[in-house]
């Protein structure tokens, strides 16, 4: 065969402005079909991307998940609510005032002065506690007797399995009605039906009107509330309990007799907003604030305290902010050590390869080929190995929460969301850059006479 | 004919430190267009810079070079790369394919970076090449699984892909035995018949009787430049 007899070079391609991009792609194929050849060093240069990628995803999810968990919490708290209560001054406990009856707390003059804060609170449910047992026939049990009124069902987004509960007309005729939690209900009444039966509290009778749902015990709020288990708990109405229980508390302690006088253990209002704004947000503070201001001036102690269920979900969000700016910091180490891998594997590639880049050189590439032969293969790198990074922290994801709650019988509540997802393997890509740029630069600044010597 | 390669004055110095190595010294050669030259001379003598000037590699420290009138001496970097991949074709002693890539893969390489498209005219002729240069039935093998001759002919193939307007050989039959070398000589003493302009370094008598022309360096500067009248490929 003749050289004259060769089909011709085919013309140059037209000036699009695409050529570029042609020869990234086919540095991306090149790139692609090295690392193949290359599939260990690899997988183990871009480990650490892996590794870091997962990690944040991961973490991003359970750290979204928890912080979910704690606003569905505060939510079943009732997230515009403000909860007052009476407190035990710390001094009284510690005086001569021993055999005496203490009176400490809330009075309901403090409940009318509140009830004047007009629109702004729309609901407002008084409440006494004592502790107390509770007999149905031989049976009996401890709990609490919760006297308040109609409304306290709803601020405490309660549901009834049977009957329903306390009304306006049981607290105005103060009748001897009662509602019991779940477990109470469960331990008198295990094989009836409890509706329509008479317990006995403190040598009264009360007829039973309502069971309710098993509920779930909250946590404890801004540290000042402990944790509750509502389940044990009798409900009667306010103004029956002013008559039939009085207003005095008999709490034995050792040696001596003592009694606590409160009028109102606590009282639970309802603002009236919107906790998803700032303004609704900043409403409920400011009610709470008002009610402090109220009580500080009224009380000569501080036989009170008040509670912002949102301030709970603001700290909740604070601790979410702190955990992830500490991800973010963990991430960019994690990254910063991952593209230090690739950039050495790269310069070892580059330094292994340096006879194929004279050669390429002298064929007649320019340094900017070179350059994006060397920038794709990184990013390429970093690319794949944020995906797999990505793949895994998902896998981590869906796989974690059954495993603890298999071995560790603990809730592991997670939430995927694409920014965190989008953003590492965007990241990745720029830590192929960042790290592969001086690599490539390297490669493109080598002589080709030395390089083609090279061997 | 036209002067394909009009070198004028040519210094090369290497700088090591505070020592210069003065490796060309002052060089005034020309080569017709057709021609087929052998440069010659001892190790050491300049050879290997010289091709490296005149396949635009590197740049001379002073002096002129005009390739088909165009100024390379005083080319940037880029405008090098280009007029590499257009208008050169290059074959080395030691092959120099790259061993990832297939033989067809290999040949295309200079077009890729002369930005021809990758189309099914591309790969008609590097196919084509492959086919001339007697490697039709192993396009699809990687350089390693070829021998020292074979590789070497994808290496002519791949210097004649961009169509070029001077081939430069340095000691192409340097690392392939007596009979392989008549072959490879054979074929390129073919293309210098066909046209091409070529300007091959070699260490050997016997391959240098197949040029036209032979150039003698020592110490850097031309001690001979005789012409061939019966190179062994023309009798
Ligand atoms: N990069 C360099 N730095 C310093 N000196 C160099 C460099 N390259 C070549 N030389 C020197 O230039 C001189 C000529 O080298 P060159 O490679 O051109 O010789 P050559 O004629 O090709 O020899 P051979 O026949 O052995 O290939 C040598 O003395 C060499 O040491
Ligand atoms: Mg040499």
């Amino acid at each position: 065969m003749d050289i004259r007899d060769i089909p011709p070079v085919p013309p140059l391609a037209a000036a699009t402005g695409f050529e570029g991009l042609n020869k990234v792609r086919r540095s991306f194929v090149l790139a692609i079909r090295s690392l193949w050849l290359h599939k260990l060093r690899a997988f183990l240069s871009v480990l650490g991307i892996i590794i870091g990628t997962s990690a944040v995803i991961a973490l991003m999810a359970f750290g979204k998940g928890s912080m979910q968990d704690a606003l569905e919490d505060i939510k079943r708290q009732g997230a515009t609510n403000i909860v007052v209560r009476s407190v035990k001054p710390p001094d009284e406990g510690a005086t001569a005032s021993r055999s005496f009856v203490a009176s400490y707390g809330l009075k309901v003059a403090d409940l009318s002065r509140m009830g004047t804060f007009g629109g702004t609170i729309s609901k407002m449910v008084p409440m006494r506690v004592f502790p107390t047992e509770v007999r149905y026939l031989d049976r009996m049990s401890n709990g609490r007797l919760v006297a308040t009124t109609e409304d306290y069902a709803q601020v405490n987004k309660l549901t009834l399995s049977s009957g329903r509960f306390l009304n306006d007309e049981d607290n105005f005729r103060k009748l001897n009605h009662c509602v019991l939690g779940a477990g109470l209900a469960d331990k008198l009444f295990p094989f009836e039906d409890p509706m329509g039966k008479s317990v006995v509290i403190q040598k009264q009778e009360y007829r039973v009107v309502g069971v309710l749902i098993d509920r779930m015990p909250t946590g404890g709020t801004g540290g000042s509330q402990s944790a509750e288990d509502y389940n044990n708990d009798v409900y009667i109405s306010f103004d029956t309990a002013k008559v039939r229980v009085g207003s005095t508390v008999v709490i034995r302690t050792s040696g001596s007799r003592g009694g606590e006088r409160v009028e109102v253990s606590q009282v639970t209002l309802t603002v009236d907003a919107d906790f998803e704004t700032s303004e609704g947000r900043e409403k409920v503070r400011a009610v709470g604030n008002a009610i402090k201001g109220m009580l500080k001036e009224d009380h000569l102690r501080e036989d009170w305290a008040v509670s912002v269920p949102l301030d709970r979900l603001e700290e909740a969000e604070r601790a979410q902010a702190r955990f992830t700016s500490l991800l973010v910091l963990i991430a960019s180490i994690s990254l910063f050590v991952g593209g230090i891998g690739i950039m050495n594997i790269m310069l070892a590639t580059v330094t292994e390869r340096t006879r194929e880049i004279g050669i390429r050189r002298a064929l007649g590439a320019k340094q900017r080929d070179i350059i994006i032969q060397f920038l794709v293969e990184a990013v390429v790198q970093t690319t794949v190995g944020g995906l797999a990074g990505l793949t895994f922290g998902v896998i981590l994801v869906f796989g974690l929460p059954p495993l603890s709650r298999l071995f560790f019988e603990t809730n592991l509540p997670a939430q995927l969301s694409w920014q965190p997802m989008a953003l590492s393997v965007g990241v990745s890509v720029i830590v192929g850059v960042v790290f592969g740029l001086y690599p490539a630069w390297r490669a493109a600044k080598l002589d080709p006479i030395e390089a083609l010597r090279h061997d | 004919m036209a002067a394909i390669v009009e070198v004028q004055d040519l210094i090369k110095n290497y700088y090591m430190g505070d020592v210069t190595v003065n490796v060309l010294k002052g060089l005034d050669l020309s080569f017709e267009e057709g021609d087929f030259v052998s440069l010659m001379g001892p190790s050491g003598s300049g050879k290997s810079t010289l091709m490296n000037i005149l396949g635009c590699l590197d740049r001379p420290t002073a002096g002129n070079y005009y390739l088909r009138d165009r100024d390379v001496a005083h080319m940037t970097d880029n405008q090098l790369s280009d007029v590499r991949s257009t208008y050169l074709g290059f074959i080395f002693q030691a092959y120099n394919l790259l061993p990832q890539y297939t033989v067809v893969e290999n040949i295309e390489l200079p077009l890729v970076y002369q930005g021809v498209p990758l189309d099914a005219r591309t790969k008609d002729r590097c196919v084509a090449l492959a086919e001339m240069v007697g490697l039709g039935t192993r396009l699809d093998h990687r350089p390693l699984q070829l021998s020292g001759g074979q590789q070497q002919r994808v290496a002519i193939a791949r210097a004649l892909v961009n169509d070029p307007q001077l081939i430069l050989a340095d000691e192409p039959t340097g690392n392939l035995d007596s009979r392989t070398s008549v072959e490879i000589m054979e074929m390129l003493t073919e293309l210098n018949k066909a046209g091409k302009t070529i300007i091959m370094v070699t260490h050997e008598n016997d391959i240098a009787a197949w040029s036209r022309r032979v150039v003698r360096l020592r110490d850097g500067m031309v001690e001979s430049d005789i012409r061939n009248d019966k190179p062994l490929g023309f009798r």
